[in-house]
């Protein structure tokens, strides 16, 4: 279970943290912090993100694979 | 008993200065906490500001902040074809943000409100009856105290989940956006009096692309999309750019900005046991341009006229300050939800209905529409009377006019 944040990608501007219905994410500042436990893979960050800065974890390592 | 206060704002943005500043005026003792080092950037907005909002607030324009009078806005169509509406005199400004809420900030200090940044709000917490705000300020971790607390702390909103108030958006009820500031644009390409908006299912799905011209040859050059799509909106902005060399060909870019804009997902309730919920983070947007600055201003005074009574009658239960919702919906929230309505409908123009609307709307509609002749039924019988001459049209405008 899981997200990836591209830190060279994200513009740190709270979309994703907006969106998110378990509010497993937090902007501090300029780091974007996500809780993978509570996390519950519904994407809804992934297709928020105005930069494409946020993946599954799984489908990265589908990729890789 | 220096940590505490009457009303601690978390957010230092348009909303939470303007109400800190009205607040403070009515001798609350108030603080400010904005967990970002520098009050103002990174912005996430496009920066346009009506003049009827400035009349509304009775904020004067400053030169060093209002940079850019507009005009009026030009629309462009999927096919190009362009609509003008545009009066003689300044119907509103282009702000530079950073310096605008330093000014806002600068002007609630003088009044009073203790303004604290780099301050991040870890926790918030209940005890009889006052709450107790755990900031790490500067790696210190320090515990301030108020009765009520007012989130501003825009859409990544925290606080108010933090005192058990849920202010998350719906991916549907939301837009995803980017944006360039870019210089050196082609000024003959563009209107640089104007906003200039672009509409398209292959620009901007259910949503627009704009240029808002800020100083010469300079622009925020940004698109808001549903946030549903499977692109990212720096996809399309980019499609875009590169599809229009005769504007960005010898175009730098200066800033990069993101952010996501609420579009009609409002909450019934902006209130809670101590907590007065304000701005993006009360979903305080209009939901057909996903403007916010004048409307999140606005509902911060609106919430602090609330806080004045709660401080005099010593209540701060979610029942006593429902009065803030109440008098939000009255004065602004149920016009925004009669836009969402609108906007329902724009959602469901084809691209060829947009083409048709260009063609056939005249310079003189175009006119009476800038001018301020049309009240809004008129202009709902003018858009009406010309999309009704295309079929399949006539279902979606009985459903919705």
């Amino acid at each position: 279970m899981g997200v990836k944040i591209d830190r060279t990608k994200c513009c740190y501007c709270g979309a994703c943290v907006s969106i998110c219905p378990v509010n497993c994410m937090e902007l501090k500042e300029t780091r974007l912090t996500v809780d993978n436990n509570t996390c519950i893979n519904c994407q809804a960050c992934v297709r928020m993100c105005p930069v494409g800065a946020i993946a599954l974890q799984k489908e990265l390592k589908a990729k890789e694979e | 008993m220096d940590n505490q206060y009457d009303l601690i704002i978390v957010g230092a943005g348009p909303s939470g200065l303007w109400a800190a500043e009205k607040a403070a005026s009515a001798k609350l003792k108030v603080l400010v906490l904005d967990r970002k080092q520098e009050i103002g950037p990174p912005k996430r907005c496009a920066e346009g500001l009506g003049l009827g909002w400035f009349k509304r607030l009775g904020l004067k324009p400053n030169k060093e902040w209002a940079v850019q009078p507009i005009y009026g806005a030009t629309l462009i169509a999927p096919s190009g074809k362009s609509i003008q509406m545009r009066t003689k005199k300044v119907a509103g400004y282009v702000l530079e943000r950073k310096v605008f809420e330093k000014h806002l900030a600068i002007a609630a200090a003088k009044k009073g409100a203790k303004i604290i940044v780099k301050a991040n709000v870890e926790n918030c917490e209940r005890k009889n009856g006052i709450v107790e705000v755990t900031v790490n300020e500067y790696t210190e971790i320090k515990k301030y105290t108020a009765p009520l607390i007012m989130a501003a702390d825009g859409v990544d909103s925290r606080v108010a989940r933090m005192l058990g108030k849920n202010t998350a958006n719906k991916p549907y009820d939301m837009d995803s956006g980017f944006q360039y500031e870019m210089t050196n644009l082609n000024t003959k390409h563009y209107e640089e009096k104007d906003l200039n908006m672009y509409f398209g299912t292959e620009i901007s799905p259910r949503g627009y692309l704009w240029i808002f011209p800020k100083r010469k040859a300079t622009a925020n050059v940004g698109i808001g999309i549903s946030a549903m799509q499977e692109k990212t909106a720096k996809h399309y902005l980019d499609k875009f750019i590169e599809a229009n060399p005769k504007i960005f060909e010898n175009a730098s870019i200066i800033e990069v900005n993101a952010g996501a804009i609420p579009v009609g997902g409002f909450l019934e309730d902006l209130t809670s046991d101590n907590l007065l919920v304000v701005g993006d983070a009360g979903h305080m947007t209009d939901p057909i341009h996903g403007g916010g600055i004048g409307i999140a201003m606005e509902g911060g005074a609106i919430a602090v006229e609330t806080a004045i009574k709660a401080h005099k009658a010593k209540n701060y239960s979610h029942e006593f300050l429902q009065q803030f919702t109440k008098e939000w919906f009255e004065r602004r929230g149920n016009q925004l939800k009669k836009r969402l309505k609108a906007r329902l409908l724009l959602e469901k123009l084809s691209d060829a209905d947009f083409n048709y609307l260009a063609e056939s709307l005249t310079v003189e509609d175009c006119l009476k529409i800038a001018g301020g002749e049309m009240n809004g039924k008129e202009k709902i019988m003018l858009f009406g009377k010309k999309l009704m001459q295309r079929p399949g049209l006539i279902a979606i405008l009985s459903k919705y006019l």
